[in-house]
């Protein structure tokens, strides 16, 4: 029988299997890195058009979540707040700031300030707030120490699965209404006991406030 | 002992019945290897490019025309709507599948029971099962409308923690049709394997050679290939035979879990597996009456092998026409309204009444001149007669799938369907994808199993008189 190919070619199945498996290997790690919520939207600091700081104002000054976004529990909707809200005090302090000159203008002219949203879900996506506020979800669980950021940041991914790894397991996330805008607050100091109180508390609360956490497809996408 | 075998040796065993010998006119290997290579090595007949450009227009231009535009503009394009959401996408996905059955039948199922006259025919019905696979394949693709997320069909890890519903038959639809597409055409390229050797061998140009050579994977005829060979290929025919039920009960399954009167039974798995062997057979006479005429093959697909496939096609439809007895007589003996409702109006409904007697004459009925030798032995008839069958079974899946959903359980509900031209378009797209791949096949690979036949000859027998190294090329 005559030779059609020459002797080396005996190695080609082998070396194109190890290039397809090196290439599909770095494609697929590649994909599950960068193709990711974790990795395009973990991160997002844009800049504001003035630059508020949330850590001076709830840390150093002690405002609640709920003074500035006072709809939070109220509604599907957190507000931001109108430029009035910020004259509340800031007509009596920096009065003259240049920092403040937007908020200024905008408390006189009655034009809003551009804010540039941060956090965002999909309008095919429901998602209420009051629902999650009001049965002990804290701000910190979405939103990340928010407490502890000069310019806001997207600090959790906002994917499916990190909706669903809540809605699967309320109790490990769940707290006391009243300690929900507490961004830092913890059963204890304690890691070990810190959890056994979070579970035996977690389970006690699911259950008295008849907390439902959906898990059908119309749940969020109605 | 000694004695023992003094009476085997003197035992006379009584005459055997003559059998006909599966090749015509006592040709020898030889013979067989230049008739069936000849036609891959041979100057392209007219006819050829008569069928291969109308086929080619509906690969080439049709059906990735429809494709862009179905997929840019959404499903809408279609008939499909509420409430009847299934349309020709779903029965042209039940009958592409069932167009497949056949070949793995007469393949598979025929080769495990030493059919031998099967050698014959046995691959080009194993290439028709996977080019309709494929065709089939395609439709539950598209039709999800967002093409871009047919992934999710499969079980990967994603971030939107989504994981397929392993309950659902609709998941084990997926599984099933992929396994049938992988594991036929790994039994018919396995076949392939020797033959490719021959044309390899064969060949006079280095791009052939060089073709071929890769194609037939090194294969040298020695014992050890063909050990292996036909280790792998009973393994193959065994998975395949199971395959042949698996995957359109599995179909039928997605039905019968709905609970709508004319789908909500149990025999649907059974029925689908009938329905889709039987239309297969319809579809095996359609190939191979013009393939053996076309291809000078009638030495070699014999009248006789054609009088058997017309024998189990009026098998398959007795079996289908029991079921679709046992079909009206469970609407009537279940007592239900709305499924009396909905078995009455097959028949006798508004719109829709000619899909029920169409399904029940042609498929029923007209198979029954099968029973007549004159019949069968009539290629032509027997070619109409394997058209008339395809498109009966085609209007079965019509008559189950827009029959059950265009009148449910509120009149309110009620509407009538009715393909666009890109339903239309698309179907035709895939009977020409189907046939420019099928006319491939004829022109670039050998269309007769040539070693399987061979095998079946006499000549192959070292006890027959031509056998052994006495026969040689004759």
């Amino acid at each position: 029988m005559p030779v059609i190919f020459p002797k080396w070619t005996n190695w080609l199945p082998l070396q194109i299997g190890v290039v397809l498996a090196l290439v599909g290997g770095v494609v697929t790690a590649g994909v599950t890195y960068y193709c990711t919520p974790k990795y395009t939207r973990v991160g997002y600091q844009p800049i504001q058009p003035v630059p508020f700081s949330h850590a001076t104002h709830t840390r150093q000054l002690g405002v609640d979540c709920r003074y500035c976004h006072n709809t939070v529990d109220k509604s599907w909707f957190s507000s931001i707040p109108a430029a009035s809200t910020c004259m509340n005090c800031h007509n009596q302090v920096l009065k003259i700031d240049p920092r403040l000159a937007l908020v200024r203008a905008s408390a006189a002219s009655g034009k809003p300030i551009p804010w540039v949203q941060v956090h965002i879900v999909p309008d095919y996506v429901y998602f209420n707030h009051e629902v999650h506020v009001t049965r002990g979800i804290s701000c910190v669980e979405c939103h990340g120490r928010v407490d502890r950021m000069d310019e806001v940041q997207h600090a959790k991914s906002f994917s499916m699965s990190f909706c669903l790894d809540c809605h699967r397991q309320p109790a490990a996330f769940v707290r006391p209404v009243d300690k929900v805008t507490d961004l830092g607050w913890q059963w204890s100091t304690n890691a070990v006991v810190a959890a056994q109180m979070q579970r035996t508390n977690g389970v006690k609360f699911v259950h008295d406030w008849k907390i439902e956490s959906l898990q059908s497809c119309s749940a969020c996408h109605r | 002992m000694a004695e023992a075998a003094t009476n085997l040796k003197t035992f006379v065993p009584p005459a055997e019945l003559p059998r006909a010998p599966i090749v015509e006119n006592n040709r020898g290997p030889g013979w067989l290897t230049d008739k069936l290579a000849s036609f891959a090595e041979g100057k392209t007949p007219l006819w050829w490019w008569i069928l291969f450009i109308p086929a080619v227009f509906g690969a080439a231009v049709l059906l990735p025309a429809m494709l862009i535009y179905q997929i840019s503009t959404g499903v809408g394009v279609w008939g499909n709507n509420q409430p009847v959401a299934w349309g020709w996408d779903i029965i042209n996905f039940v009958w592409w599948v069932g167009v497949a059955h056949a070949g793995t039948l007469i393949s598979a199922m025929l080769f495990l029971t030493r059919q031998h006259w099967r050698t014959t025919i046995g691959r080009a019905t194993e290439a028709m099962t996977v080019f309709s696979v494929m065709m089939a394949g395609l439709y539950p693709a598209i039709h999800v409308g967002r093409v871009w997320f047919a992934w999710f069909m499969f079980p990967i890890p994603n971030s939107n923690g989504l994981w397929p519903q392993f309950r659902s038959p609709l998941m084990w639809d997926v599984f099933a049709v992929n396994t049938y597409l992988v594991v036929s055409i790994l039994f018919w390229y396995l076949g392939l394997i020797p033959d490719l050797a021959v044309l390899r061998d064969r060949a006079t140009t280095r791009v052939r050679k060089f073709i071929y050579g890769f194609l037939a994977m090194g294969w040298i005829g020695s014992a050890r290939h063909w050990h292996h060979y036909e280790k792998a290929y009973v393994v193959l025919s065994g998975l395949c035979t199971l395959l042949v039920f698996t995957v359109s009960s599995i179909v039928g399954l997605d039905f019968c879990t709905s609970q709508l009167a004319g789908w909500h039974a149990t025999i649907f798995p059974l029925y689908f597996v009938v329905g889709a062997v039987y239309c297969g057979f319809g579809m095996v006479l359609v190939l191979l009456i013009p393939l053996r005429k076309l291809c000078h093959l009638e030495e070699i697909i014999t009248p006789r092998h054609m009088d058997r496939i017309c024998k189990l096609t009026l098998l398959s439809s007795l079996a289908i026409g029991y079921i679709y007895l046992m079909e009206y007589f469970i609407a009537w003996y279940s007592g239900d309204p709305y499924e009396r409702w909905v078995f009455g109006h097959r028949l006798f409904g508004h719109t829709y009444w000619y899909g029920g007697w169409i399904m029940i004459v042609v498929n029923v009925g007209l198979a029954q001149l099968l029973w007549f030798k004159r019949v069968r032995q009539n290629l032509k008839l027997v070619f109409l007669i394997g058209v008339l069958i395809n498109i009966g079974m085609w209007f079965e899946r019509f008559v189950i799938i827009v029959g059950s959903l265009y009148q449910d359980f509120l009149p309110a509900n009620w509407g009538v369907y009715f393909p666009t031209w890109v339903d239309i378009c698309t179907y035709l797209g895939t009977l020409g994808a189907f046939f420019t791949m099928y006319l491939l096949f004829i022109k670039f690979l050998p269309l007769v199993a040539i070693a399987e036949v061979k095998g079946a000859l006499p000549q192959a027998d070292p006890e027959h008189p031509l056998g052994g190294a006495k026969g040689g090329r004759s």
